[in-house]
């Protein structure tokens, strides 16, 4: 058996083998559910009801999803450049306290004015957090992997910080339950973010938000200089030198691109969803890490990002409704992992072909 | 064919010099000496005997062992260490390993030949002249009775090398014989008893040392036979300076310094031809002017305007052209497509981008002149460049110079790897661009190429312009002479 380079790669084959690949990863997990004695067909069933099909399951996929977009679009735009920013989820918890903040400041106001001011404040705490790795990197040729995700521990303990070790403006020290326990401050109705019903199906704003950057992302990377440039040094860094690009400048925008992108994930969490800086539940989400897995099975493209991103929030939705006695816990975390091992390895046969001789 | 009927032979004790341009076939005719490819003809014997490598531990166990140029060791282990790892026959066959049980006999080895270096030491602590001893001891420490050394000198400085001829002539005392690959003549001359001299992968001619002058050495190196196609029109009488060089510096890539006090004018409708063996500075000339590395000192100008420092843009913006070296990597993205590749450079004009957007219409179209206009052999401009052949991907990098309605236009190696109707199509262009009045640095190791377009040679040798004839005038033998450092 032969491993060799495709000379062309046919335009079906990116299509065709990440939806083999998902196939494959339900074939496997099947195995896995005859095993533990469950009957596969019904317990896919139940998974697609519990993500999708059922009373509301959508919309709560949505809600999962939502966070995995932003994350999956942050890690997409960095990526893409060979910039391996591995910091979505502090650039994520930057952007939620920033917009925390300016969502309480600003009580009182009307709200429309609120989300914009929520949302630049968001995406201007992750640019500002991801402009550290990029500027170390651009300037000083730091790896850029290793520097964001140390960032991730600070800016988590930052967190912590705010709500369990200090009297900060965003905790909550009103009553005496709120001393006992710490919590975020909550938002004034005012800054809580809009959602929008149709059919039953809610989506929120932090969710239209995403897909409208997702939409803003093809076009800056495939009709604009901006992303040009980023395609040649992401190809080829000599390349983009010898054309005249300024390369550190790039590199430090597509980090901050990317931060500010993981930072309207954060916004869209407390606007959106948590309604206040809760350190525990967004640690213990991972959208930044998941966000990368996300990135990579997408292939970087902004679309394949949001389909990703919703099948995985549904799978993770799914998870949640179903924990229960009889149905398996682990299955979801087995199936989020034969999905990525199968589409990672499904790439070998869009870039490689392989030969049997004998 | 890099070798094609050698003949070659070397005697006990001896230092046998082998000399030749880049792509002669030296380095193909050593790898066919220590086993690593097979000839498809002839035959080699060792002490009379006839014998067939099939590999390269084949060679070492005969006592054929090469010193690469590019030295292959282990840099977090020590000097032992790495001597033991290529020891197949004693203490490197046990299954621990005991590095002390070589110190003593490294210790002795490099007394003897005066190859000091610390057997504890570890590889990245030592400088390149003394990880060249360790290759060098690695080679005596396997009994090695044929040493081949491929142009060792290019890495020391001239201390260094004085040390490595003291060596050589140690080991060539006690028997063995040192097959000494180089393209510098006063190297050839000061250590070499006998030299046998490659040309286009055919050796001209095994002679004694101490009889041979650098002039008829250089001679023998570049050959005598490409005197027609000389270019006869003599150019169209030169313009005014266009790219000028004054009193150029620059670092090359190790730090040193890889241009001295370059000084060099191209006028317009001139073609200037900069001949040399290859590392002698000319990439670093080429990047130099365009901005790709700084120059530490000196300047660099352009239609009589300075240009800025270290900055490709700006030498874009005054009009320099560059064919890069390196095409697939800095001259093209190879997983871009044609038709990004042809807009590379072009993308912040207005015809290609319309404030921060690009037009994908007139990209398209461009892409489809240039493929049509330049016959670049290619299903279409969406194909990523690097599936391209080198002959077309050339093309596109032609075209896409071209495109800008350069004033001057840097062209290092253009002709690299290409077949013959490649190589007549880009000199062509070449001198096409001349005719229009450009002004045209060819940067080519290649002295025929250089001999038919150029109007004026430039010679650079050890980073300095050490020459400059007048092409139609010039002949090879002086032109080879000052290539290896032989001249003025």
């Amino acid at each position: 058996m032969r491993i060799e380079r495709r000379l062309r790669q046919p335009w079906w084959l990116t299509v065709v083998v990440p939806v083999l690949s998902i196939a494959a990863a339900f074939v496997l997990s099947a195995f896995v559910l005859l095993l533990t004695g469950h009957p596969p067909l019904r317990s896919f069933h139940r998974l697609f009801d519990a993500a999708f099909t059922g009373n509301g399951a959508l919309s709560e996929t949505v809600v999962s999803a939502t966070p995995l977009i932003f994350t999956g679009l942050a890690a997409a735009v960095a990526f893409r450049m060979n910039l391996f920013n591995i910091g979505g989820e502090g650039q994520l918890y930057a952007g939620a306290i920033t917009g925390a903040t300016v969502g309480l400041l600003l009580a009182g106001s009307p709200s429309p004015l609120i989300f914009a001011a929520m949302i630049a404040a968001g995406a201007a705490g992750g640019a500002l957090l991801g402009a550290i790795p990029g500027i170390l990197r651009a300037f000083f040729s730091t790896n850029e992997i290793i520097t964001s995700l140390m960032l991730n521990y600070i800016v988590g303990l930052v967190l912590e910080y705010l709500i369990f070790d200090s009297h900060s403006y965003l905790r909550d020290t009103s009553g005496f339950e709120a001393s006992v326990f710490p919590q975020g401050k909550t938002l004034p109705d005012e800054a809580i973010w809009s959602s929008w019903t149709i059919h039953g199906l809610v989506l929120p704003l932090g969710f239209v938000l995403a897909i409208a950057v997702a939409g803003f992302v093809w076009v800056l990377y495939s009709r604009t200089r901006f992303g040009f440039e980023v395609q040649v040094i992401g190809d080829s860094p000599r390349a983009g030198r010898y054309a005249g690009m300024r390369t550190r400048r790039k590199i430090v925008a597509v980090m901050c691109l990317s931060g500010a992108i993981a930072g309207l994930g954060g916004a869209s969490q407390t606007g959106d969803f948590r309604h206040q800086v809760d350190p525990r539940g967004l640690r213990a989400a991972n959208y930044g890490y998941t966000g990368i897995v996300v990135a990579a099975l997408a292939r970087y493209n902004p679309f394949a990002v949001v389909l990703v991103a919703l099948l995985l929030g549904g799978l993770q939705n799914a998870g949640f409704t179903l924990q229960g006695a009889d149905f398996p816990a682990g299955l979801v975390g087995v199936m989020q992992g034969l999905i990525l091992f199968c589409a990672l390895g499904g790439e070998l046969f869009v870039r490689y072909r392989v030969r049997f001789a004998w | 064919m890099a070798n094609d009927h050698v003949d070659f032979e070397a005697a006990e004790g001896e230092v046998h010099a082998l000399l030749g341009e880049n792509g002669a076939g030296k380095t193909t005719l050593s790898n066919i000496l220590t086993g690593l490819y097979r000839p498809d003809e002839g035959e080699i014997e060792l002490f009379g005997k006839r014998i067939e490598f099939n590999s390269p531990r084949d060679a070492l166990d005969a006592g054929v062992a090469m010193v690469h140029q590019h030295f292959r060791l282990v840099s977090p282990f020590t000097v032992a260490e790495n001597l033991v790892l290529g020891d197949h026959r004693d203490v490197g066959r046990s299954f621990v390993l005991r590095p002390r049980a070589i110190e003593a006999r490294v210790e002795e080895l490099s007394h003897r030949y005066g190859l000091a270096v610390a057997p504890r030491a570890r590889i990245w602590q030592l400088s390149v002249g003394e990880q060249q001893r360790v290759e060098i001891l690695k080679a005596l420490y396997q009994d090695a009775r044929i040493l081949i050394l491929d142009e060792p000198t290019a890495v020391l400085t001239p201390q260094e090398a004085g040390a490595l001829f003291e060596t050589i002539r140690a080991m060539a005392a006690d028997g063995r014989t040192i097959i000494f690959i180089s393209h510098k003549l006063h190297e050839v001359k000061s250590v070499a008893d006998r030299v046998t001299i490659l040309r286009r992968g055919r050796s001209v001619a095994t002679v004694p040392a101490a009889g041979a002058t650098p002039r008829s050495l250089a001679s023998l190196m570049v050959g005598h036979e490409i005197e027609a196609g000389r270019r006869q029109d003599g150019g169209s009488e030169s313009g005014e300076a266009v790219l000028e060089l004054e009193e150029v510096w620059a670092a090359g890539d190790r730090g040193v310094a890889a241009l001295r006090d370059v000084s060099l004018t191209v006028c317009a409708g001139e073609i200037v031809g900069v001949a040399g063996v290859a590392g002698n500075g000319q990439r670093e000339l080429a990047e130099t002017i365009v901005g790709m590395r700084p120059a530490t000192a000196g300047k660099v100008r352009v239609g009589g305007r300075g240009v800025r420092n270290g900055d490709p843009r700006a030498a874009i913006g005054a009009g320099v052209a560059y064919v890069p070296e390196d095409r697939l990597g800095t001259g093209v993205a190879p997983g871009l497509s044609v038709a990004s590749n042809v807009v590379l450079k072009a993308y912040r004009k207005p015809d290609v981008s319309r404030g921060p957007m690009l037009r994908m219409r007139h990209i398209r179209e461009l892409a489809e002149r240039v493929i049509e206009r330049y016959d670049v052999r290619t299903s279409g401009p969406n194909v990523p460049a690097w599936q391209l052949s080198g002959g077309n991907l050339q093309k596109v990098v032609l075209a896409r110079e071209f495109s800008g309605e350069p004033v001057a236009l840097v062209a290092a190696a253009p002709t690299r790897g290409l077949d013959v109707a490649g190589i007549e199509t880009v000199h062509s262009y070449l001198r096409d661009a001349a005719a229009r009045g450009v002004a045209v640095l060819l940067i080519s190791e290649d002295l025929d190429e250089i001999l038919m377009l150029a109007d004026r040679i430039a010679v650079m040798y050890e980073g300095a312009i050490v020459g400059e004839r007048d092409a139609r005038v010039a002949t090879v033998e002086e032109i080879g002479l000052l290539m290896a450092g032989g001249g003025d």
